[in-house]
């Protein structure tokens, strides 16, 4: 049986999705900017898909940028909003559980000269707000923090941190790349200045993301080339991707309310089994103020790697916060911000549900979890230790 | 990323557990840093008749906890002292380029239990 529980990292392209974009591969395969006929065509259906993507952001088609990945469109926002106005204002504040794309842009603009503030959060995965209010000031450029958190599911409070952001006269972007396919992202709603999306986690193609770029909001440009975006961001418009992104955010968008009851449910189901069955664990995250699809735990004495790849050879796909899953040293900076003890960080594990998901799979899942556990306790000698069977580890 | 060897060695690892009143025995790493690894060894006359493992670690330290174990048995003490890892890893036909500090953890227990036996015996 396999079974993919991680729908955080990517998910599987629509059918529906798949034979909208196939055309723009091979017949419509004009370059969009070009002038003749060929071109023309194209042009015609990347207006199309802007102004889909625009009407579902409540925003306006010239509001909305194409990138080439959610992590691009991160990296424009903090990046280029900070450069844009460095003359003025030399800080940028991000929270401590960001996507590393943002993590990763403020460290850059850390080193070349900018001042960066990383906001804590609580022990359940949530933007600190009495600590923003204080960290934020009228030197700050950029506010960003996620809508949803890619490790945990927390839902942010993004309204409170825009008003707090625009207070100071700060930008606010937002990074809802894993809000999109379970929660209504309406830019006028959240009071973004800026917001990231990324087409493959909505059951779209990869490779294809977007900026909502608020009209008004100067932002410096970081991929130079051709007149592109609005001569914003160069490089040939990958038709047959956006074209997809927008069939996808459209599905998405009719299919929500269905698709979060049917994920809620097995989620749910999931978890309560999982904390009810299995000795030893920890729920990572808020049960309440969290997307459906997202459940994030640690298991004691056991390291999450291992755990993963046991998962793997049943044919089952999770992901891990340990260190040896990342390839660095340290385990997950989400779970760390969060006041998890590092050993509880090494052992854990996130499962992300899907709309193709089914209660059968679920209770796979649970059966080899259990399994999985007891033969990695058995081998560890922690659990050994706590079973009182060994003295002197 | 890891080769078929070591996921064989992973989810089928010999010489899990532990051996009751051992005559050598060590324990190295700390659950901070994602690893420790106990081995406890049957000796006599200077040859490892039996090792055991217990190790709390990625899926690198487990195969390479399972592959010196059975590396040793057998060997005398002079024979074992002498595994590196880097012929665990040979053994095992390999690990990525970050995992390979998980294999040093199998060759310091084995010193570790060796050196034990030593100052029991002393």
């Amino acid at each position: 049986m396999k079974v993919y529980l991680d729908h955080c990292s990517t998910t599987p392209c629509d059918n529906v999705v798949v034979d909208k974009m196939i055309p723009y591969f091979t017949q419509e395969f004009g370059n969009a900017d070009s002038l003749h006929g060929f071109g023309r065509e194209t042009a015609k259906a990347v207006a199309e898909a802007r102004s889909t993507i625009a009407q579902l952001l409540n925003c306006q088609p010239n509001e909305v940028y194409f990138t080439a990945s959610g992590t691009e469109a991160d990296n424009w926002a903090l990046k280029g909003s900070a450069l844009s106005r460095k003359d003025t204002r030399k800080k940028v504040v991000i929270s401590a559980i960001e996507h590393h794309a943002i993590l990763n842009s403020a460290e850059w603009l850390e080193h070349n000269g900018f001042e960066v503030a990383r906001c804590p959060v609580t022990s359940n995965g949530i933007v600190d707000l009495d600590a923003l209010e204080k960290i934020v000031d009228d030197n700050t450029s950029v506010v960003s923090v996620m809508y949803v958190n890619n490790e945990v599911g927390t839902i942010q409070p993004v309204q409170s941190i825009a008003e707090i952001a625009h207070k100071h006269g700060a930008l606010f972007h937002t990074d809802c790349v894993q809000a999109v396919p379970y929660l209504k992202v309406d830019v006028k709603e959240l009071g973004a200045d800026m917001v990231s999306i990324s087409g493959h986690k909505f059951y779209g193609p990869k490779g294809v993301g977007a900026l909502f770029i608020r009209n008004g909001v100067r932002i410096d440009k970081l991929v130079h080339g051709g007149g592109q975006e609005r001569s914003r961001r160069g490089g040939t418009t990958n038709t047959p991707a956006v074209v997809g992104m927008a069939e996808a955010l459209k599905l998405n968008a009719s299919e929500m309310e269905e698709n979060n009851k049917h994920i809620k449910l097995l989620r749910d189901t999931f978890r309560d089994r999982v904390l009810n069955e299995i000795p030893y664990v920890h729920f990572n995250g808020d049960m309440e103020q969290c997307v459906p699809s997202v459940a994030n735990f640690s298991f004691e004495y056991v390291e999450g790697e291992g755990i993963l790849m046991m998962m793997d050879l049943k044919g089952i796909a999770v992901s891990s916060g340990s260190a040896c899953s990342s390839g660095s040293l340290d385990p997950s900076h989400v779970l760390l911000a969060m006041g998890v003890p590092i050993e509880l960080a090494h052992g854990s594990i996130r499962f992300s549900f899907g709309k193709h998901n089914t209660m059968e799979e679920v209770e796979y899942a649970v059966q080899s979890l259990k399994q999985i556990l007891a033969t990695l306790r058995e081998m560890s000698p922690l659990f050994k230790l706590r079973e009182g069977e060994i003295h002197n580890v | 990323m890891y080769n078929e060897k070591v996921l064989q060695a992973f989810a089928h690892p010999k010489n899990v557990g532990v051996i009751e009143n051992p005559d050598g025995e060590g324990v190295v790493g700390n659950p901070t840093c994602g690893d420790i690894m106990k081995i406890t060894l049957r000796i006599n006359n200077d040859i490892i008749t039996d090792a055991k493992f217990q190790t709390f670690g990625c899926t690198a330290a487990i195969a390479t906890s399972s592959t010196a174990t059975e590396m040793i048995k057998g060997k005398t003490l002079e024979e074992a002292l002498k595994i590196t890892n880097a012929q665990v890893v040979e053994e095992l036909e390999g690990l990525p380029p970050q995992k390979l500090h998980c294999s040093v953890l199998a060759e310091e227990a084995i010193k570790k239990a060796i050196e034990d036996y030593y100052s029991k015996k002393a």
